[in-house]
């Protein structure tokens, strides 16, 4: 059979073959994660059907559900690609949490010393300043690895506990808005400078703008010259210093654009939801994004379903509490088990016959 | 109906809460509806319900909600203070079609609650804690809480008859009005038994974090405080580590006698199931509930824990004189003269902030006698 | 007053909180020294410990028997080891990835089980008052030690030991370096690093034993603040050595008491900044001793972290 490959009839198959094998194998992984689940369940004494029926009524069955998920969605999928760019250099980057919240503190100071200008100025300089606060924060632990070969999971992960520190620092002392009294916070923006929802919804603006972010980041890995040079980068970094590439530039300029992307969900999160910025920036969404990335295996367009799906998850959460009477925690355990599935699964590329037609004549 | 009302006009005349009670009958929205045969009314908790602290106190409230006939109860717990609050309290209204609901954290107030109280105005939106303001809140959302700082002086009174070192500990979350009350009546309490008493404040900056809490629980004992309480989500976890310094412990939120039967005094315990019974029956038989709702060891909001077997019989004494004055209405912990630990004068002679005073839940000071700062 | 330290305090703290809280750091990490010698890593310890700590309550509290409690958080901690282990060993699965899900499921079982569990009391592990011949009741605290702190010293002193001398120890190293040098030598990498990630495990399940059944002592939901996480960083902070990760979680325990400790004696501004100690410490030494030019010196080659 080997003459089939070589024509392009064949090379069309084959590329279809492959991207037949790229949505059949998660998808495939997913219902088995689902299916061991519901075995976990029938083990508890619960219906898996009945489960899987307030899933759906709580993340996807109505308009009001399908604004649940997407309102939860906006801040994974800018949490996703701080993790999902600098993987692409082989950097495992863990700490976006702090981005974030030190995103937030930045923009809700910014907010206060600008609360009587004009929006349209006023906003875009407070974005820009989330964004260049998460880029230096990331690109820090970039440059930590590039200049001083220090481990970028390490480092991320320890600088994410002392952003903590230092946003918890700030907004109950320096940055303290006196007459927040028991929830220490910056002042809170005035209406102007908040962010609201998209025309006849309650989701704000930061879904289409991360959805946005995720399709220009895909452009960049997939399309541009940049991330071509990132991929062979990562793939094996002295042979992409061998063939010149600027490994020093991509890792700064990946690890700080993950990072400016992690700035603009602080950014959103303060102007869109909270108002000011406090304690609560620090809600997990960092360590969110982390699964999503690699269960979206760092592609940016398939972190907008995944963080979609997990969002989704996570709006059946309370729907599940109450009418079954299951814990909180269902849901992490629903994820583990979907995502060591997805995860498995990657073992399969390559292996099953249907999706390599290259190997259909061999017996 | 035992609730105490109070307008946001109680607050500017400092003192003068009855002015408050006066103005209740020119409160909009006092018209009474519907009575109504059936209810669903949602909680929701900022962590699990059954943390021996703040989250279980409500959740105690909520059980006792259950009992009342015709009415269901809908919980959620370890809700973030983020818009999955928000989705948690919209998911209660549109698929449980709850009336009521008690999103019980203090950070679910502003922006969360206030944002769905303007989307479903149909809806009872009721907080621990917050300060709900006329001129500021809509009219669907109310505010309660109770004089706590009562049960803390109490707390303070069984302390300075068990100190020996003259030294009590106090381990704390955050320096926010709600805390430093708190501590200040838990010291001012042990100075009513012994002026010389000072109290060791450490600030643990979470809500809720284990090995934290044991640290500042042993950096304590290791000072010299040889009587601690504290007030963090779950006190288990200092209780436990006090007692086993051999420290006495005084009790907060919720009762933690079994934890440490030998050395707990006694306890400054929410009773949220007086409040709550009452508010659901309330609302059920037509009444409007009241926006700003407060109430002490009088009205039942707050109950103490049973005093331990270390009390001793001069202990129980004063503890149940001042109990008596405070159930008396009009007790003052904060009263003149009185410093802050950094010298400048709270109260001048004769000045006095009594339980009902508004002005206290926005302290920012530490009492003379409290050795930390909190800034 | 006789007992008023004064600045003494801080110190004497420090070296109390070393000893009550290094205990899970050093667990998790001798456990992850040994499976990221053998070549993997497991970024999921974070979730083994918050089930062992969840499961060393439960059967303490059901059995009466702290140690029983211990010895079935081990266990339960070999088996999400095991998994892990297992896993990897198919082609092309990323075992950082498989980490970060073992954590996620690790923790979600424990809390999902855990519920039952958060009120009842459980048996405390027993320690050796090793401070009697101090008078001061802050010394005699500090050295109050637990059993398993001083199990944890042999245990680090054993691997290295192990490392150094011993054929399984070399076996180990080997498969670390290079798989295909383990091949070559007639060895089976996969089922040597599945049985070394089941091993550091137990480990952890045994670290997160200690937080349920010693120090804090009770069973939560917020019972761990990230020590399986912290764990996994400092074996890179101990260079994959047993004896250095023993200095590396005292280091990292006594600078975490360095914030209350400062409190107690009166400085209490900008607490939030010394809490954030072990972290700039830790930050603050990797910097310093980490290198662009050659690798890490310590590192086992086939490691996905580091090469």
């Amino acid at each position: 059979m080997t003459t089939f490959a070589r024509t392009t009839g064949g090379d069309a198959l084959v590329a279809l073959a492959r991207r037949a094998e790229a949505v059949a194998i998660p998808l495939g992984a997913l219902l088995v994660g689902l299916a061991v689940f519901g075995l976990f369940l029938l083990t508890q004494g619960k219906s898996p059907v009945a489960f899987f029926g307030y899933v759906w009524q709580a993340g996807f069955g109505s308009a009001f559900s399908w604004q649940n998920t997407l309102s939860r969605t906006a801040p994974l999928l800018f949490a996703a690609l701080c993790v999902a760019l600098p993987a692409r250099l082989g950097l495992v980057v863990i700490g976006g949490e702090g981005a974030i919240v030190l995103g937030g503190v930045a923009v809700g100071a910014l907010g206060v010393a600008l609360a009587g200008t004009s929006p349209v100025l006023a906003l875009p300089l407070m974005a820009a300043a989330g964004i260049a606060v998460g880029a230096v924060w990331i690109g820090a632990v970039g440059a930590l690895r590039y200049y001083r070969g220090v481990n970028e999971t390490i480092a991320s992960l320890l600088m994410a506990y002392i952003a903590i520190a230092l946003m918890n620092h700030l907004v109950e002392g320096p940055l303290r808005d006196p007459a927040s009294l028991n929830k220490p916070s910056t002042a809170p923006l005035v209406d102007a400078l908040r962010v609201g929802p998209l025309p006849g919804m309650e989701v704000h603006w930061g879904l289409p703008v991360g959805i946005l972010c995720c399709i220009l980041a895909w452009v960049l890995i997939d399309r541009t010259t940049w991330g071509f040079a990132a991929r062979i980068a990562g793939g094996n970094v002295r042979a992409a210093q061998v063939q010149g590439l600027p490994v020093g530039r991509l890792i700064l300029g990946f690890t700080a654009l993950g990072g400016s992307f992690a700035g603009l969900a602080g950014f959103f999160e303060v102007t869109a939801v909270q108002g000011s910025a406090n304690a609560s920036l620090a809600s997990g969404y960092g360590y969110t994004g982390i699964l999503i990335a690699f269960l979206a295996r760092h592609n940016p367009l398939a972190i907008i379903p995944v963080a979609i799906l997990l969002a989704g998850f996570e709006a059946s959460s309370g729907l599940v509490q109450r009418r079954m009477d299951l814990p909180d925690a269902t849901v992490l355990v629903l994820q583990g088990f979907v995502f060591i599935a997805i995860l498995l699964s990657d073992t399969l590329y390559g292996r099953l016959k249907i999706f390599t037609p290259e190997r259909w004549g061999r017996g | 109906m035992a609730f105490k009302p109070l307008s946001r006009r109680g607050f500017l005349q400092g003192s003068a809460a009855l002015a408050g009670l006066a103005s209740l009958g020119t409160l909009p929205g006092m018209a009474r509806a519907q009575a109504l045969t059936e209810m669903t009314v949602g909680f929701i908790y900022v962590g699990p319900k059954d943390d021996f602290g703040y989250n279980q106190a409500h959740a105690e409230g909520a059980a006792a909600v259950k009992a009342i006939p015709g009415v269901t109860v809908v919980e959620e717990e370890n809700v973030p203070e983020t818009v999955d609050v928000q989705k948690s309290m919209e998911s209660m209204i549109n698929f449980d079609g709850a009336k009521l609901l008690f999103p019980t954290s203090f950070g679910y107030f502003d922006p969360h609650i206030l944002t769905l109280a303007k989307t479903y105005p149909d809806v009872r939106f009721e907080h621990a804690g917050g300060m709900w303001q006329a001129d500021k809140h809509p009219m669907n959302v109310g505010s309660y809480f109770g004089y706590i700082g009562m049960g803390q002086y109490l707390n303070g009174i069984t302390a300075g008859h068990a100190s020996k070192t003259k030294k009590i500990g106090f381990v704390a979350a955050k320096p926010i009005p709600q805390v430093l009350l708190n501590i200040n009546s838990f010291l001012l309490g042990a100075r009513a038994v012994d002026p010389a008493i000072t109290c060791q404040v450490i600030f643990t900056g979470e809500w809720s974090m284990a090995v934290k809490e044991a640290e500042a629980t042993n950096a304590l004992a290791d000072a010299g405080c040889d009587v601690i309480t504290c007030h963090v989500d779950g006190p288990k976890v200092v209780i436990e580590t006090a007692a086993g310094r051999g420290c006495y412990v005084c009790g907060y939120h919720a009762d933690q006698s079994s934890l440490a039967p030998e050395l707990y005094l006694t306890g400054a315990e929410w009773n949220w199931a007086k409040v709550y019974t009452d508010m659901v029956t309330a609302m059920m038989s037509g009444e409007t509930i009241p926006n700003f709702v407060r109430g002490g060891l009088a009205e039942g909001f707050i109950k103490m824990s049973p005093l331990g077997p270390a009390v001793t019989e001069a202990s129980k004494a004063q503890f149940e004189a001042t109990r008596d004055a405070i159930l008396l209405g009009g007790f003052a912990v904060i009263k003149g003269p009185l410093k802050d630990n950094l010298g400048n004068v709270i109260a001048a002679e004769g000045q006095s902030f009594v339980e009902t005073d508004v002005a206290l839940e926005s302290m920012n000071y530490l009492v003379e006698g409290v050795i930390g700062s909190i800034s | 007053m006789s007992d008023d330290l004064g600045l003494w305090a801080i110190p004497i703290a420090m070296i109390g909180g070393a000893i009550r809280v290094s205990t899970p750091f050093l667990f998790v990490s001798l456990g992850e020294v040994l499976t990221e010698r053998s070549g993997r890593i497991n970024l999921g310890l974070e979730g083994t410990l918050v089930f062992g700590a969840m499961t060393g309550y439960a059967v303490a509290y059901l059995t009466g028997s702290a140690w029983t409690g211990v010895l079935v958080a081990a266990l339960a901690g070999s088996v999400f080891g095991l998994v892990h282990g297992l896993i990897c060993s198919l082609p092309r699965v990323n075992d950082i990835a498989i980490g970060i899900a073992m954590m996620l499921l690790g923790t979600g079982l424990a809390f999902y089980f855990g519920k039952a569990f958060i009120q009842p009391v459980a048996p405390d592990l027993p320690s050796i008052p090793l401070g009697g011949w101090s008078g001061l009741p802050q010394v005699q605290a500090a050295l109050d030690v637990n059993v398993l702190f001083l199990i944890g010293i042999v245990l680090a002193l054993a691997l290295a030991w192990m490392f150094r001398t011993t054929r399984i120890g070399l076996v180990i190293r080997v498969v670390g370096d290079s798989t295909d040098a383990a091949r070559a030598m007639g060895l089976r990498p996969a089922v040597i690093r599945t049985a070394a990630t089941a091993a550091g495990g137990a480990f952890a399940g045994i670290g997160g034993a200690y937080l349920s059944l010693y120090y804090p002592g009770s069973w939560n939901e917020g019972i761990s603040s990230g020590q399986g996480l912290m764990a996994v960083a400092l074996v890179i902070f101990a260079r994959w050595n047993p004896v250095a990760c023993i200095w590396a979680a005292l280091l990292f325990g006594g600078a975490g008491a360095l914030g209350p400790a400062l409190q107690s004696v009166g400085v209490s501004e900008g607490y939030y900044l010394f809490y954030a100690a072990p972290y700039v410490l830790t930050l603050g030494v990797l910097i310093a001793t980490s290198s662009p030019t050659r690798a890490m010196t310590g590192a086992p080659g086939e490691l996905s972290i580091t090469k």
